[in-house]
């Protein structure tokens, strides 16, 4: 068995040298592979904390990740037209700063991710995967009526935003904005585990009666978790429509929220780089799999099959055996 | 008589036709151990549920410390110094010990919402769990995973979370259920000590626990209290012994 330790250490600095062996030969397809993953792998780390930690299974994710890419798209699209965005209350300009758009993101996803979750936790189990279900299901079906921003067609951003010192167009610059915020998730994922909210959290999955005795409130714990969860996969939203360029309905849709559940069973769930193992090996399979066949999902569904019936801890199980003893 | 720490004030609870709590007072007094006997199906686990908050009186009150504290969830009662231990056992089984009883700490020192620090550098949760575990006799199994321990530990270590809030008053759910002889021996002597930091109410169907401990017991049958007294009065009651102990006891 190898260390859990030895093994993060080891992923992230094959990840990082994906890329950048890619840069070398002069092949900037990979970089944005690598870039995708990436991106995946930091919304799949946001789900993991309610996921894995809070036992939250979300099935509605999607919303947090459209709401980040229309943060996106709506500010880049009144910044690229010069036309202000008027809130009824407020008259702003549109920006194509990618820290003031991270930012809005941010907060709007927290946002939402606390009205949700704070209908959603009034449930538990499958009441709970179909209620969140249902709402990133409305907020899909509100983006295609949307017209102002394309409806259905979405939105399609011409330059890709800035970063202030850095040429965002070079693949491999943006690849580095989007490992670097990956990596200071997965610090803040790794500090929030072992932090005095991880352990009342991480009871209150496993017995939520016995938090109640010690006078603390399980579902509040939940709440907060769920609320930091929606925000990271809203950032990671943001960085996926600056990597396309373009903003849709169909970040909204159920298949995302499947595939970031899907990525963290693959990975492990509750391991704090499950998520970025998963998000690798999607878009390797994606990638190799999907240039044989368009149905390389029915390989998807044996693997995931496979990993379910065979290796419940996902790959970091296989490798380092069960949670808390490596 | 003592200062009275823990009351119910004719609570009754009905479950359909079902009456679990048929106005039901008692009272649990500073420094004493008041017994609550049964048999099953008597409204013992009802009882204890509305004492802890997990279940609202249809009327009634509960008194906690001079507080009516009846309109009070869960959380709130453990916060105003109820420390509640359970039946089956309800620990967190991936943690390990300390995790337990740190999370016991955590609660009482309100110090939860810390998304930042590391809790197990926290000097003083570390110390007021470790105190707790030292207490029980559970120093060595710190960093054991609570699933591998035995059924024994796992109700010292049960007691040992109630422990870390040091609470006005316990209330203990057959904290000697699956206990062997000897473990309920060293329970029954750790318990005798405890009285005197804080009253317990102790729900048990071990009857030589009970007579060793109990300052008074109260019999419950159908949802009433048939009799409340001193170890000798109830075992001299005739309706008692029809009810519950039988005429071997």
């Amino acid at each position: 068995m190898i260390r859990e330790r030895h093994l993060n250490i080891l992923l992230l600095a094959g990840f990082l040298a994906v890329p950048l062996y890619a840069l070398a030969v002069d092949e900037p397809f990979t970089i944005t592979l690598a870039t995708r993953a990436a991106i995946l792998a930091l919304a799949a780390v946001g789900l993991n904390i309610a996921l894995g930690w809070g036992g939250l299974v979300s099935f509605g994710h999607a919303a947090f990740f459209g709401i980040g890419g229309y943060s996106m798209g709506i500010l880049a699209f009144h910044a690229q037209n010069y036309m202000p965005l008027d809130l009824g209350f407020a008259v702003l300009e549109g920006t194509k700063s990618m820290p003031v758009i991270w930012l809005v993101a941010t907060l709007t996803s927290a946002l939402a991710a606390l009205a949700i979750g704070a209908l959603s936790l009034r449930t538990s189990g499958v009441y709970f995967i179909m209620i969140t279900l249902a709402f990133a299901q409305m907020f899909y079906y509100f983006a295609i009526s949307w017209s102002r921003y394309g409806g259905e067609d979405g939105i399609s951003i011409y330059v890709r935003n800035e970063f202030p010192g850095l040429n965002t167009l070079a693949p491999i610059q943006f690849f580095g904005l989007c490992f670097a915020a990956l990596l200071l998730a997965l610090w803040l994922n790794a500090r929030l585990v072992a932090s005095p909210f991880g352990l009342a959290l991480n009871a209150a999955r496993q017995v939520p009666v016995r938090v109640q005795t010690v006078g603390l409130d399980p579902t509040r714990l939940k709440l907060v978790a769920f609320v930091i969860s929606g925000a990271i996969t809203g950032l990671a939203g943001a960085l996926f429509a600056d990597l396309n360029r373009f903003v849709s309905p169909s970040m909204f849709s159920w298949h995302l929220s499947g595939e970031l559940i899907v990525l963290i069973i693959l990975g492990g769930v509750g391991r704090l780089m499950g998520p970025v193992i998963g998000a690798i090996l999607f878009v390797a399979l994606d990638h190799i799999l999907g240039g044989w066949t368009t149905h390389w999902h029915i390989a998807l569904g044996a693997i995931l099959l496979g990993v379910v019936l065979f290796a419940r801890g996902g790959v970091i199980g296989l490798l380092c055996g069960p949670k808390g003893q490596a | 008589m003592s200062e009275i720490v823990l009351e119910t004030c004719g609570i009754t609870k009905s479950f359909g036709n079902l009456r679990a709590s048929d106005g039901i007072s008692i009272d649990l007094r500073a420094g004493e151990i008041h017994a609550v006997i049964g048999p099953n199906g008597a409204g013992k686990s009802t009882l204890i549920h509305q004492i802890s908050g997990g279940l609202r009186p249809d009327a009634g009150q509960v008194w906690l410390n001079g507080r009516d504290v009846t309109a009070l969830a869960t959380p709130a009662r453990a916060r105003l110094g109820l420390g509640r231990t359970f039946q089956i056992s309800a620990l967190a089984m991936e943690d390990t010990v300390l995790e337990n009883v740190l999370l016991g700490a955590l609660g009482a020192s309100g110090r939860v919402w810390r998304f930042w620090s590391q809790v197990m550098a926290d000097r003083a949760l570390r110390e007021r769990a470790e105190a707790a575990l030292a207490r029980v006799g559970l120093s060595e199994q710190m960093h054991t995973r609570t699933s591998a321990l035995s059924h024994g530990q796992r109700r010292q270590l049960e007691v040992a979370v109630a422990l870390t809030l040091r609470p006005r008053a316990f209330v203990m759910d057959e904290p000697m259920a699956g206990l062997g002889a000897e473990g309920s021996k060293t329970l029954t002597g750790f318990l005798d000590g405890l009285r005197a930091e804080a009253p317990i109410l102790l729900v048990e169907h071990d009857m030589d626990a009970v007579f060793a401990l109990a300052d008074r017991i109260s019999v419950l049958v159908y949802g009433r209290i048939i009799a409340t007294g001193s170890v000798d009065d109830i075992r001299a009651n005739p309706e008692v012994r029809e009810a519950y102990l039988g005429d071997g006891a």
